[in-house]
């Protein structure tokens, strides 16, 4: 496919473009396949706009006499205005960003083409997989195992060929439990905790339908998870009417006669179309200038954006508790097991375990938890809360992951080892990258494409010495304590990092990290010499 | 119940196997003990032997005694304070319970000054030690700071024995051009005399801030002098040609008030002014708004909508808004426009201090230092005659004069440090520590309504001044990212306000994070890593000076002693 015939206006003179917190300034605009350019053209000023097409998601074009300007609402909340002279000259732009933008062959996207120069596509792709884990783990080896059942995804098409699962259970007994879950999505290990030797597994809904069909080698396989323990919890990440429901639609869940060593938790979690319409009314209410006091606070309210971050939260808490605090396996998972079910695995993780929370312990568990266990990112990412395109499997799960990760940042300002920086910019790389990383849904589809051997891996590059530094937190004291977050109403606030990052004041908080880091890095120099 | 006396305290009050419940603290268990009820505080001492801890409460802290009805443990008492904090208190005996309530509601409404803590408790302070705590801070060093007086601002004496307006201070700067008849015609035409005079003088542009209280004007009054007052202000200021009038009150209340013979200025008798309402609303809103936010802070555990409901219903943070709001409109005139604003509300001693000090906040980075701050509150709220006593209940009186208006100030400061958190040298703990001490009456420097009541009790030869006192320990209170070199720091502070930009005061209206197992805060980490630093920089010095042979044993020394506090991870041992 050829990008130039989207392109029938390149290059435009004479533009003005008004960002925030910039003064307006002119120049000349260009397009190309995967970039949207802007020059100023000022004698001496070098500034320049380089936005990815895939960035942007709405574009609006309002045409007076023979001008127009186009407002572009990019996915990192960034909103732009582009005054071009010539009606036709803005219409063709418009039109291209529009097609260009969002294009849907993930083979002609640009970290297909991306190659800077202080990476090699020969370098080793990613920091983390199941494999690695097993093998750091050497406390599993006697009770799990590593199965390749999944290798060539014909056992479930979500997951990566790799899986930790019992000992006891052999790759046929998988094979039928697969075939009793949602999606193939089986149990499988993603947490062993150390301290007292309890595991987190997740899965999908088990399909047990109107008629209460029951599966052996599930019963068995989860058996052989708590072999030798009183117990373990079921988290449900709908509610138990929910899960009811689903029989209906040959899903269900648990039953306590037939896993009867298992204690089932229900704890209702926002997902889907009603999370991203969440986003999209708390994204409208940080745009709203009108200086209201009640009219913002009932629209933050009205959004419920709040009120998912307590739950996600609190829900992640129950789980690290029964772990933790309880001394129990947990399974864990709603109905596909993509979405909620690792928002709060990897939460709980972060909460319980200390390796979690350093800069690379967290990137690899992103990349475990969210990349490898299959959460579909190029359906959950393709639009933001702009868009007018009418919604499919758009949800900001990942977001929301993120931004409750910011809140146990806030709280515990010392224990994580990474900065709000990252959070920011994982947030924009998920919905437009130069990198591969978050391109497509599964493990399959990034191997058919041959995203590891054609594009670069994000991870990889945060961990550069020369990004590394902004990453991490100039604070970061490690400590083996779990932290356990409030979630108190209070103890909550709006991620004004992220929900109002174009505005000054976001300016201000991040020159307050910057004073930080320059303060840490003084004292050091002083402790050194 | 017994009655004992201890060596230190009176007459002493004891009731034992009492419970405590630190309700705001988020404590889940109540503690057992002995309660003691002295002639100044409530104090109660946990039985267990290892911990013996202690809880003393203030009486004047104490805003109301309530007693639910007896339960089969005992009878019950909750104790609602004004910093906010709430105790429950189980008592075996309900005769002992009833016993403690009528000496406990009289204790915490005194009636009159002398009862007070700060007059009835003196502590062994030499006469110099006191004299010196009240010059701590000087109002004519302020003034001269910003460059007053000059050519344009001079020192009045016409109220130099409080004749003119008994609520204001004795020293007041006015308009070069405004004679003593032009003052004292004006004050004739102003609420409670209380005439145009300076606030704040910005020397970049030359423009000011006065304050005043509403004109006597009703439908159609005017007074000449009052005219030229205004006019003289506007005079001293070369830069501009007419003057804003602030009227912080919303307009209809101001307009209800012409019918009382009160109002505001007609444009059209006075020239060159312009007239600008802000709409703060009154002290009774705000009373009853607050005690909606404080109930929202107790909620137990309430959901995100229940918290957010309440928050807006209590319309608590669109108050704090109106008045920074009023802060931003009087520093962009002042330092964008270059134009003088003179401030009103009715009396002149609310709003008006409210949006004045915001001003000054604003305006000059010198309110946004520890010192600073002390100054301005003794400008602009000690000295301009803002009623503490009544409006913060120090004896029991009227209690629709009672409103946190000093509180919605020290919130604006606090909501203008989360906005610029390199901006002020001082912290969260240094606001709550002032506002503690508003109600507390442990100190001399908030006790009357004006400076002549503090004058006729004597207050500084019978009391003392808190601001040494909290001078002295400003190591707990500075901020460590405050840096004077910072743009953020430097010049006039401009606000977003933007309704977002508002948050609940949590440090404020709810104690539970303080008593949570440690929380992590960045500030006291960077605090801690400076304090050592400090430390290893003297240690250096140190080690330059001392003679070889004595190095090794006094590096050793002192190397232990830093292990003690926190270390970041850059700060590996020598």
């Amino acid at each position: 496919m050829e990008f130039s015939e989207h392109i029938k206006t390149a290059n435009v003179e004479d533009v003005v473009l008004r960002q925030p917190l910039h003064p307006p300034s002119r120049g000349t605009l260009c397009i190309t396949g995967h970039h949207l350019l802007f020059s100023d053209r000022e004698e001496g000023s070098s500034r320049q706009l380089l936005l990815l097409l895939r960035n942007i998601d709405a574009v609006e074009k309002r045409i007076s006499g023979s001008s127009g300007t186009i407002t572009i609402k990019c996915k990192d909340m960034r909103v732009l205005h582009l005054d071009i002279p010539g009606m036709e000259q803005c219409l063709n732009i418009a039109h291209s960003i529009e097609t260009l933008s969002c294009l849907d062959g993930v083979a002609a996207m640009y970290p297909f083409f991306y190659r800077p120069s202080d990476l090699s596509l020969q370098n080793q792709w990613g920091l983390s997989s199941t494999e690695k884990y097993y093998s750091q783990m050497k406390e599993l080896h006697n009770r799990w195992r590593l199965s390749s059942v999944n290798r060539d995804y014909s056992v479930c098409p979500s997951y990566p060929p790799a899986v930790i699962i019992p000992q006891n259970t052999d790759d046929d007994m998988l094979k039928k439990v697969a075939k009793f879950r949602q999606g193939g999505r089986f149990p499988a290990l993603c947490y062993y905790h150390r301290k007292n030797g309890m595991v987190i597994l997740r899965s999908s809904q088990p399909l047990t339908g109107a008629n209460r069909k029951r599966c052996r080698e599930d019963e068995h396989l989860l058996q052989a998870v708590i072999d030798g323990s009183d117990k373990g919890y079921i988290i449900d990440t709908r509610s138990s009417q929910q899960a009811q429901q689903a029989r209906m639609t040959g899903g269900g869940f648990e039953s306590k006669s037939s896993y009867s060593h298992w204690k089932r938790l229900h704890r209702q979690m926002e997902r889907g179309k009603a999370l991203q319409e969440s986003l999209i009314k708390l994204v409208e209410a940080c745009g709203d200038e009108s200086h209201n006091m009640d009219r913002w606070l009932s629209k933050l309210e009205n959004s419920k954006w709040l009120s998912h971050v307590q739950t996600a939260l609190s829900t992640a808490g129950l789980l690290a508790e029964c772990v933790e605090r309880d001394g129990h396996s947990v399974l864990v998972h709603g109905s596909e097991g993509t979405d909620s079910t690792l928002l709060i695995s990897t939460l709980a993780q972060l909460i319980m375990d200390p390796c979690c929370r350093t800069l690379e312990g967290f990137l690899a568990l992103l990349e475990r938890e969210w990349v490898q266990a299959g959460h579909p990112f190029q359906q959950r990412c393709a639009h933001f809360a702009y868009s007018h395109a009418r919604l499919q499997q758009e949800s900001p799960v990942f977001l929301l992951m993120l931004d409750c990760v910011w809140q146990l940042w806030r709280q515990f300002p010392l224990a994580l080892g990474f900065s709000e920086a990252l959070l920011l910019r994982l947030a924009t790389e998920a919905y437009a990258s130069d990198y591969g990383t978050f391109l497509c849904n599964s493990h399959q589809e990034r191997c058919a494409l041959g995203v590891t051997e054609n594009t670069h891996c994000l991870f990889q590059a945060l961990l550069r010495p020369t990004e590394r530094d902004y990453y991490s937190n100039p604070l970061y004291e490690p400590t083996e304590l779990a932290i356990w977050p409030s979630v108190h109403p209070q103890s909550l606030q709006l991620w004004r990092g992220f929900f109002l990052r174009w505005t000054q004041q976001a300016r201000q908080l991040e020159e307050a990290q910057e004073e930080i880091r320059n303060m840490v890095i003084e004292w050091g120099k002083m402790a050194l010499s | 119940m017994s009655w004992c006396v201890l060596n230190h305290l009176s007459s002493l009050t004891c009731v034992e196997n009492v419970r405590l419940l630190d309700r705001s603290s988020g404590q889940r268990k109540a503690s057992t003990g002995t309660l003691y009820l002295s002639a100044t505080h409530t104090i109660f001492v946990e039985n267990n032997p290892e911990t013996r801890k202690e809880t003393w409460v203030l009486h004047s802290m104490v805003n109301s005694v309530e007693r639910p009805p007896t339960i089969p443990a005992g009878s019950q008492l909750i104790l609602h304070c004004k910093d906010f904090r709430v105790y429950q208190i189980l008592i075996p005996q309900e005769r002992d319970c009833l016993d403690v309530h009528t000496s406990l509601v009289r204790l915490s409404r005194p009636g009159k000054y002398s009862e007070l803590y700060c007059l009835s408790f003196n502590p062994n302070v030499n006469k110099e030690d006191r004299e010196e705590s009240w010059n701590f801070i000087d109002l004519m060093t302020d003034y001269k700071r910003m460059g007053v007086p000059n050519n344009l601002w001079v020192a009045t004496a016409a109220n130099s024995e409080y004749r003119v307006c008994d609520t204001y201070p004795s020293e007041l700067f006015v308009p070069k051009s405004a004679t003593p008849a032009i003052i004292v015609g004006s004050s004739r035409f102003r609420s409670r005399g209380r005439f145009p005079a300076l606030s704040y003088f910005h020397q970049d542009t030359l423009a000011a801030v006065c304050r005043c209280s509403q004109p006597l004007s009703g439908f159609s009054g005017r007074c000449q002098e009052d005219e030229m007052m205004l006019q003289a202000v506007m005079k001293s200021n070369p830069g501009s040609d007419f003057i804003y009038v602030v009227d912080t009150r919303p307009k209809l209340n101001a307009m209800a008030n012409r019918a009382a013979g009160k109002g505001y200025e007609n444009e059209d008798h006075y020239t060159n002014i312009k007239l600008q309402f802000i709409g703060i609303e009154n002290i009774h809103v705000m009373r009853s708004s607050q005690q909606k936010i404080i109930d929202v802070g107790e909620m137990r555990s309430p959901s995100m909508t229940d918290f957010l409901w309440g928050l807006e219903n209590s319309g608590w943070l669109k108050h704090i808004k109106a008045i920074l709001d009023a802060g931003v409109f009087i520093a962009r005139a002042v330092a964008d426009e270059g134009v003088s604003v003179l401030v009103h509300c009715s009396d002149g001693w609310d709003r008006t201090a409210q949006a004045c000090s915001v001003a000054s906040i604003l305006l000059n980075p010198f309110y946004r230092t520890i010192k600073g701050l002390m100054v301005l509150i003794e400008r602009d709220w000690v000295s301009f005659g803002h009623k503490f006593s009544h409006r913060y209940a120090h004896l029991d009186g009227d209690p629709k004069e009672v409103s946190p208006v000093i509180d919605q100030f020290l919130e604006c400061v606090w909501q203008l440090s989360e906005q610029f958190p390199c901006a002020f040298e001082f912290n969260e703990r240094f606001l709550v520590a002032i506002h503690t001490h508003v109600y507390s009456c442990h100190f001399g420097t908030f006790l009357g309504n004006c400076q002549k009541e503090r004058r006729d009790m004597r207050l500084r030869e019978r009391s003392h001044s808190v601001w040494p006192q909290l001078w002295k320990d400003r190591a707990e209170y500075t901020n460590p990212l405050y840096k004077a070199e910072l743009s953020q720091t430097q010049g006039v502070l401009r606000p977003n306000t933007t309704p977002y930009c508002f948050k609940m005061w949590k440090g404020l209206y709810n104690h539970m994070e303080k008593s949570t197992p440690p929380r992590q805060s960045p500030a006291d980490f960077l605090s801690a890593v400076r304090e050592e630093s400090q430390q290893l920089e003297e240690e250096l010095t140190n080690h330059q000076e001392v003679p070889p042979g004595g190095t090794a044993h006094h590096h050793l020394g002192s190397r232990q002693g830093i292990q003690h506090t926190k270390t970041p991870p850059v700060m590996t041992p020598l």
